[in-house]
């Protein structure tokens, strides 16, 4: 009997080979409860994503609520087409009309983080390089023939990819490689964040309940062994 | 008081039926670690049936507002997130249980006579369970949700002369669109419950007219007036037992095994709420990735997945190249489960007691189950089809060979008595 069950413990590392076939990512290092970079990474996002980018899902006042930015602050500096501080993060993009220009219309990018991961977003935002075959002259190197611009050159700089795959250091951009690394990390982190509003309240949550359940579990446990005193 | 309670007893016997099916029912007193996960599986159907009901409140069952509806609930309904994952995890952990109750059911016998009915009830609820699953998952309206639908109901395709039209009667729509996730929504939250309720509840009416198997196999219940009066069980059963039968070695189900249940309970929710709070997409199993965008007849995710638990009768539909010899093979696989009371043609119940052969084919019919739900979630290839394919064999082996060594089996002897 015992035999048996080892053998069916032993299957189930095999299940940790069942997952597809994964790309080489960078660790994105982010961290939820750092709300400054955080907000840094709002900021960005309003800045450079949402012109395309809807984030149709999240509302502005709650993200101003988790972020520690009050409704009237948020008004002031952080809505600029004068929409309630209630309303969804959304653009005035017209959907048909970007399907043409970008061959499909730019994804709503609430879940993102979610469908993707955030070390994907890391990644992809920093693996742009020059391919002038491409309509707008670049192409990515963990999304192959992407549609899209690469939004973020200015900052960066320009990168070229050599006859061995390797891209080359960006040169001509305003941000040194930290400093844009840095930039695309508090935007990873952002999507992260909008992607679960509530993932550190739930794993707050989570201990607590979790605490309270051993406990209840040692209290069930000494109530069992209490009444089957005489059972034999 | 007491003449109130009177007045209902005498309309309606609540007490006498407390007493039948809970106070005075005699449980076997020997119930192992594998006996929790029946209550189990009441627990979650509960949490399942509740969840969804506030679920329902805030979800909005159409094609253009079931993914908005869906984020609604996660971020501006109030503990919505929670009320979500409950139930998501709570479908996953409805199957971890089922499989865990069903392989008890195997490793002990208690499929086999008298225990036939109650089997069949199992597996009914099984199958509903199958249909609660499939149906619900294509609610989210993502992708995964879409395709999977897809998928599953083009299987109907294969059937002969009237194929077509089914799959299309089933769609409710040329395509799998808003038509379809309308009917599966009332599908899913009146129908198929409503059955699963009727079904639980014979089950285990079904359960308490035969009686509780145990870990050894041994029956409790002896021709009345075969013990000595002091072998009986010394607590006070129902007449409509104690009546008929010398009960020996068992204890009233209430409270012996009502504390010990609390305690499998306590013990569960510790791994339940872990994966739910920490964990919630079961690294991807749970909740799959392309499901967090919403369902596009026009962009087919890069691996069309089922649901882990979904798995293991995915691959025997996989590894048959025809499409509608697949479809049966898979029914089959859940068909032939009805019918193994019979394919056992053996008298001991117990795999303590049975022979090498047997427990040698239960033990290769777990690790096929087990190697077919991995192959499920992954993507085709030659070597995972070759696999699949022996797996398969294995699976369905399981039962002939059951049915050939079980007519002259070298077991052991049974005790006349519960060894513990």
């Amino acid at each position: 009997m015992k035999k048996l069950f080892i053998t069916l413990l032993a299957m189930v590392p095999a299940l940790a080979f069942a997952a597809g076939p994964s790309l080489p990512l960078d660790s994105a290092n982010n961290d939820l409860a750092d709300k400054e970079s955080l907000k840094r990474g709002f900021k960005a996002y309003i800045n450079y994503c949402l012109g395309c980018h809807e984030l149709q899902y999240q509302r502005y006042n709650r993200t101003f609520a988790d972020l520690g930015i009050s409704d009237e602050e948020g008004k002031a500096e952080w809505m600029y087409t004068g929409e309630k501080v209630g309303d969804h993060i959304t653009n005035s993009m017209p959907a048909k009309e970007a399907a043409q220009w970008f061959g499909s219309a730019p994804p709503d990018l609430t879940l993102e983080a979610r469908f993707r991961s955030p070390d994907y977003i890391y990644t992809y935002l920093r693996s742009f390089y020059t391919d002038e075959n491409r309509p707008f002259g670049v192409n990515n190197t963990i999304f192959p023939d992407v549609g899209m611009p690469h939004v973020l050159q200015n900052l960066q700089g320009v990168r070229t990819k050599d006859e061995n795959g390797v891209l080359s250091p960006a040169v001509g951009g305003t941000m040194t490689e930290q400093e844009y690394d840095a930039f695309v990390r508090d935007l990873t982190n952002f999507l992260e964040y909008v992607g679960e509003p509530n993932k550190l309240e739930r794993k707050e949550l989570g201990k607590w309940v979790i605490g309270f359940l051993f406990i209840f579990f040692i209290l069930s446990y000494f109530l069992k062994k209490e009444y089957w005193r005489d059972i034999h | 008081m007491n003449n109130f309670l009177a007045w209902i007893e005498a309309r309606l016997p609540v007490m006498e039926a407390m007493n039948k099916h809970v106070l005075q029912y005699p449980a076997p007193k020997n119930f192992n670690f594998w006996y929790f996960f029946g209550s189990l599986a009441m627990l979650v159907l509960v949490n399942q049936i509740l969840t969804g009901i506030w679920l329902t409140m805030n979800y909005e069952p159409s094609g253009d507002g079931a993914f908005a509806s869906i984020e609604y609930i996660m971020r501006d309904v109030d503990y919505g997130w929670l009320l979500r994952y409950m139930h998501s995890t709570g479908a996953s952990a409805f199957f971890v249980v089922v499989y865990l109750h069903m392989f008890r059911g195997l490793m002990y016998g208690s499929y086999q006579k008298p225990r036939e009915l109650l089997w069949i009830f199992g597996m009914l609820i099984f199958l509903v369970l199958m249909a609660e699953a499939f149906m619900g998952y294509l609610l989210p309206w993502g992708n995964m949700s879409y395709w999977g639908a897809q998928v599953i109901i083009s299987l109907f395709g294969a059937v002969p002369v009237v194929g077509e039209d089914l799959a299309t009667w089933i769609k409710g729509d040329y395509v799998i669109s808003g038509a379809t996730l309308n009917r599966f929504f009332a599908l899913h939250v009146v129908a198929l419950p409503l059955v699963l309720v009727v079904l639980v509840f014979l089950h285990i009416l079904a359960l308490h007219e035969v009686g509780s198997n145990n870990p050894d196999g041994v029956n409790i219940k002896k021709p009345k007036g075969s013990q000595k009066p002091e072998e009986l069980s010394k607590f006070k059963f129902h007449k409509q037992y104690a009546d008929k039968y010398d009960i020996v070695d068992a204890i009233p189900f209430h409270p012996y095994y009502t504390v010990k249940d609390i305690m499998g309970v306590a013990g569960f929710l510790i791994f339940f709420c872990w994966v739910m709070f920490f964990f919630p997409e079961g690294g991807g199993y749970f909740l799959e990735a392309p499901n967090f965008t919403p369902a596009n007849g026009l962009k087919t995710p890069e691996h069309i997945a089922p649901v882990w638990y979904f798995g293991p009768f995915y691959t025997i539909l996989r590894v048959v190249p025809d499409k509608l010899m697949g479809t049966i093979l898979m029914f089959a696989a859940i068909g032939v489960l009805f019918a193994l009371p019979w394919c056992d043609r053996g008298t001991v119940k117990s795999i303590r007691f049975r022979s090498k052969w047997h427990l040698l084919n239960l033990t290769q019919f777990s690790i096929c189950f087990i190697a077919l739900g991995i192959l499920g979630t992954m993507p085709a290839s030659d070597i995972a089809n070759l696999i699949g394919t022996i797996a398969t064999i294995g699976y369905f082996g399981f039962f002939l060979a059951i049915w050939i060594y079980s007519k002259n089996e070298n077991t052991k002897p049974v005790p006349e008595r519960v060894t513990k």
